[in-house]
């Protein structure tokens, strides 16, 4: 008696529609264990995590906040998912955007530099970030080295970089030798949407990326390109699509998202460049791409979704005093929950009782 | 049907929500913390104070922390999160913080925040600090008494003014016992990274240093002096346990006097924002029982102690010489002013080591 | 000459957890697992060992809580990525943060508590040598534990016909498969080992380097270790060098800091990083000689039947 995994023949339209919602509710299982566990009242606790933080505006607001940088690295890194070029070190890129544009503001610190210094901030952390995701890319492409390897290992070389210049180089003088450089001028800030509240300008940009990429993806021949060199290969060699070159593409566009992710949050809710600008936003982001499963909508819901169980977990931490680690293991059996569930809608999980009743069936001509 | 589950719903959503009504005649007081409460150092330490706060003041607040917090984006949000959840009183205790703080401050004016280790300030945000240095030059001439071999081993974290006085009030203290003392100093780009402290007190040991002195948060250093029979002093908290043999003492934060007087001032309605930097003389921190040394040099110890309490002994008293050897402006008539204490960028004469990023 | 003994020791002791950690790590790769799950694996064991150890008393037993902390991890990825066919990165990330919570639930009541380090072997002749004397016959049961485990794993890969067939799953799991060797059976061995391999070397860090446990005491050796295994370009007398290397590397840099010598820290702790990019992109140029990735690394196999 065994199980054995079988290809489906094609696509359950049903599990796939189905597989996100089943996800949730074995998370909540699992979850209400937990806090059973931890000595804490499971329905409280989820009401906490889940249903608080959407009763009032400033969580709400919060919550965009938050999903805002996860989104548009997202965004980027599923382009590059779906041509099977796998781009793990978008924090790495989202810290190289960081620092390119804080460049331009710590230059122009203190002289009466003209409105065009945002958008420039912006533009050149695009464009740093894309540069360095071209090299994983150029490595892959000219060298066959992983990409996986060179990216990740370049997260750390990014970081030390940032760590290097905030200590040393761009440190601000009148901050008592701490390492961060001095706030940026007015103009090189990025505004605020709603007076009083955090939400910023990046919000916008988050979205416009998510309609860029559904376009690009449903509607134009590059997106159908992208998507029929991850999905079959082959196919995509006899129709010419040219995969190195989309490899490129798909990395460039990424990093560039992730750089302009990093330079925003940066110049937005920071203010100023410090060691530390990233919660790990790089790696989170490839979870909301995940639960997203590589589609734009999908990723804006998965991004708000895990944003809200950040929020939820630092609410659930006041007033329940349930540990921050908690929201972690959440996302972590979120993500392999719907991983597995999804793996559903492609193949089919059977019980085999023995090598006998496989001949039969061969025979009898049902297999 | 429908409206009993609303209203059950809505019960379970007031149950769950934080907020409760009978908290409505206690005053809330909220803490962020660094690191976990569990890190035996600088975030116990606050952790420590809080507990007494309770102990002392339990029947009219009520407390609430908030632990693991980074230094970033996250801590604003938190902070709010605190001020939402109708805390008055909130104490901001890394040096990180100061930003947000601020900027929260800033958007409450009702709310009364007090962020430790920095330097802006507001009507209703205070800034609160200790004169580690003081224990720091205590910490000199013990070592200087103790080492054979005259070079001291330091454990830096970064190298922000507080440190960098730090490692100078040693070395004024350490050199009015022994002119020549040397100190090696490893910077370990962390506050709390106790593989890469442990790492660094074996070199700093491996170098000929026989005495260890951190100013970094976890018992790692402590630990491998302890094992290699090397004297050593504590940070943060007592850290004896983990060198019952090696411990000289340990500059000990208590922040507990300072939190139950700034909590009672907001329950009597006197609170004003204010900046403290306090002393030995504040109970701010302590020192740790001197052990593990000769009766004279505890006695010098206590001596010292007694005399920088009462205002006699300022650590940096003039004339103090820098590395090139030229002499430090005074700025506080026979001692250094407060404000190059708190700016302090450059090393004194006797280190042989050049400030990093200079 | 007794700072470079010193320091020696120093290295080998930091190393340790990367070696054994990339030791596993090799294993699962060779047979064509890419187990992003390392850090996750490695920070569970630790919580756990150090558990197990102040409970029972025994740094032995701690080892093992380590390990089987690992094993379980690792099920939850063979599971997964064999059982279920799913995407090997999106789970091992996923493990990853799983991991980190767990550990942090798991240690959080022994912060703050300390145990007995495992104490180093100790005979009475041989270990007073100078210059090796500690340093070969005066370490702790773990270094000696790490360097028998990779010489019995090349041993395994390269002398035993499981081995080959090991190899053969990650080079070409199709013909394995063709020729009847259960390529799902054998990589799920690979990743159990791997999931051990990366508990034990967690638990070295509370049981012998830093005997007490702090959340988050693993601070990314997990990813070193998965540097490691690329940069000895999946061999394993080169993991050995590769794994001092990186240890030197660390522990240097705090040496010449000491001894005044300014090098900015953070170009030092870069250099094994960079490394590692540069070893990948050599090795991939040179398709002829050397010794390239498994050709089957990280790819979904599902058998046919």
């Amino acid at each position: 008696m065994r199980l054995v995994l079988e290809k489906r023949a094609e696509r359950s339209n049903t599990i796939a529609l189905v597989s996100p919602l089943i996800a949730i509710l074995l998370t909540i299982a699992t979850m209400s264990i937990l806090f059973a566990i931890l000595g804490k009242n499971p329905l409280s606790a989820l009401l906490v995590y889940f249903i608080d933080p959407l009763t009032d505006g400033y969580s709400l607001q919060e919550i965009a906040v938050k999903a805002t940088p996860l989104v548009m690295i997202a965004i980027g890194l599923s382009l590059c998912y779906l041509a099977n070029a796998w781009n793990i070190g978008a924090e790495g890129q989202f810290l190289i955007g960081a620092v390119a544009g804080s460049w331009i503001a710590v230059k122009t610190q203190g002289t009466d530099a003209g409105a065009w210094v945002l958008p420039a901030m912006r533009l050149l952390g695009a464009i740093a970030g894309a540069l360095y995701a071209l090299i994983p890319a150029i490595c892959k492409v000219k060298f066959g080295a992983s990409e996986i390897l060179t990216s990740l290992m370049l997260v750390y070389v990014a970081d030390l970089f940032l760590d290097y210049l905030v200590r040393g180089p761009w440190r601000d003088p009148a901050g008592f030798n701490f390492a961060t450089t001095a706030e940026f001028d007015p103009v090189a800030t990025v505004p605020v949407l709603i007076q009083g509240g955090r939400l910023h300008l990046g919000a916008i940009f988050s979205l416009i990326a998510v309609a860029a990429a559904a376009v690009l993806l449903g509607r134009t021949i590059k997106g159908f390109e992208i998507r029929v060199v991850g999905a079959a290969p082959r196919a995509a060699r006899f129709g010419g699509f040219n995969a190195d070159q989309l490899i490129l593409l798909t990395f460039a566009i990424s990093g560039a998202l992730a750089g302009l992710a990093g330079i925003i949050e940066v110049a937005g809710p920071i203010g100023h460049l410090q060691p530390g600008i990233s919660p790990g936003y790089g790696f989170t982001a490839i979870i909301v791409a995940f639960l997203g499963r590589l589609n734009p909508i999908g990723i804006l819901i998965a991004a708000l979704f895990l944003a809200l169980t950040f929020i939820g977990g630092e609410q659930a931490q006041i007033a329940m005093k349930i540990p921050l680690d908690v929201t972690k293991v959440f996302q972590g059996i979120l993500l392999l929950y719907v991983l597995a569930c999804d793996s559903l809608i492609l193949y089919r999980l059977r019980l085999i009782s023995s090598s006998r009743q496989v001949a039969s069936e061969v025979r009898s001509g049902t297999r | 049907m429908r409206k009993t589950i609303l209203a059950a719903a809505a019960a379970l959503l007031l149950a769950g929500s934080f907020g409760a009504a009978d908290a409505a005649d206690k005053l809330k007081v909220g803490f962020i913390y660094l690191g976990p409460v569990g890190d035996l150092g600088w975030t116990y330490q606050h952790e420590q104070a809080r507990q007494a706060l309770v102990k002392e003041l339990g029947d009219r607040i009520e407390t609430t922390y908030l632990e693991n917090v980074p230094e970033g984006p996250d801590a604003e949000r938190a902070i709010e999160q605190l001020v939402r959840a109708g805390n008055k009183l909130i104490f901001t205790t890394s040096f990180g913080y100061m930003d947000p703080t601020l900027k929260v401050a800033k958007k409450y004016p009702n709310v009364h925040f007090e962020h430790a280790t920095g330097y802006k300030r507001d009507a209703n945000m205070s800034t609160y600090s200790a004169k580690w240095y003081q224990g720091r030059y205590i910490q000199g001439i013990i070592a200087a008494k103790m080492s054979k071999s005259g070079v001291l081993g330091y454990i830096g974290s970064f190298p922000i003014p507080e440190v960098i006085s730090g490692i100078n009030a040693t070395m004024l203290g350490a050199q009015t016992i022994n002119p020549n003392i040397k100190v090696k100093i490893i910077w370990a780009n962390s506050w709390f990274d106790p593989g890469k402290e442990a790492d660094a007190a074996k070199a700093l040991l491996d170098q000929g240093a026989d005495i260890i002195m951190q100013h970094t948060d976890s018992p790692a250093a402590m630990q491998v002096a302890a094992e290699r029979g090397k004297l050593a002093f504590g940070q943060d908290s007592e850290m004896i346990k983990f060198g019952p043999k090696v411990q000289l003492t340990s500059i000990m934060d208590t922040w507990a006097p300072y939190y139950i007087a700034r909590v009672k001032a907001e329950l009597d309605g006197t609170w004003k924002s204010e900046d403290t930097w306090g002393g030995l003389d504040s109970k701010m921190f302590e020192m740790a029982p001197y052990t593990n040394m000769p009766d004279d040099v505890k006695k010098l110890a206590e001596d010292t102690q007694a005399a920088i309490t009462a205002g006699k002994l300022h650590p940096f008293k003039c004339p103090i010489k820098a590395q090139d050897g030229t002499d430090v402006e005074c700025k506080g008539g026979d001692h250094l002013a407060d404000g190059q204490i708190l700016g302090m960028n450059f090393y004194v004469k006797g280190v042989d080591d050049k400030v990093p990023g200079k | 000459m007794e700072l470079v003994e010193a320091i020696i020791l120093s290295v080998l002791a930091a190393s340790t957890p990367l070696l054994i950690a990339a030791t596993g790590e090799l294993v699962t790769e060779r047979s064509g697992v890419l187990n992003l799950g390392v850090e996750g694996m490695m920070i569970v064991g630790a919580a756990c060992g150090f558990a197990g150890a102040w409970l029972s008393g025994s740094i032995i037993i701690g080892a093992l809580c380590g390990i089987i902390a690992g094993v379980l991890m690792s099920l939850i990825f063979a599971m997964m990525t064999l059982g279920l066919a799913v995407n090997q990165v999106a789970t091992g990330l996923a493990l990853t943060i799983l991991g980190i919570g767990l550990s942090g639930l798991i240690g959080a009541g022994f912060v703050g508590e300390r145990i007995t380090p495992a104490p180093h072997l100790y005979i009475p002749v041989l270990t007073g040598i100078p210059l090796i004397g500690r340093i070969v016959f005066g370490e702790d049961g773990f270094v000696y534990l790490s360097l028998a485990l990779i010489v019995a794993v090349s041993w395994f890969l390269y002398r035993t016909r499981a081995g080959l067939v090991l190899r053969a799953c990650g080079d070409n799991h199709v013909s394995a498969h063709a020729l009847g060797y259960p390529v799902l059976r054998i990589r799920m061995l690979a990743v159990m080992f791997g999931g051990a391999c990366a508990g034990l070397a967690g638990a070295y860090l509370p049981l012998a380097y830093t005997p007490f446990f702090i959340p988050g005491m693993t601070a990314g050796r997990g990813w070193i270790a998965l540097a490691l295994v690329v940069f000895a370009s999946w061999l394993p007398g080169r993991l050995v060098i590769g794994a001092y290397l990186f240890g030197a590397v660390s522990i240097l840099q705090l040496h010449l800091q000491g001894a005044g010598i300014g090098i900015p820290s953070q170009f030092m702790s870069a250099l094994p990083y960079l490394a590692t990019v540069v070893v990948l992109v050599l090795l991939s140029r040179a398709r002829t000689g050397g010794s390239t990735a498994p050709a089957a690394l990280g790819t979904v196999f599902v058998p046919d039947r």
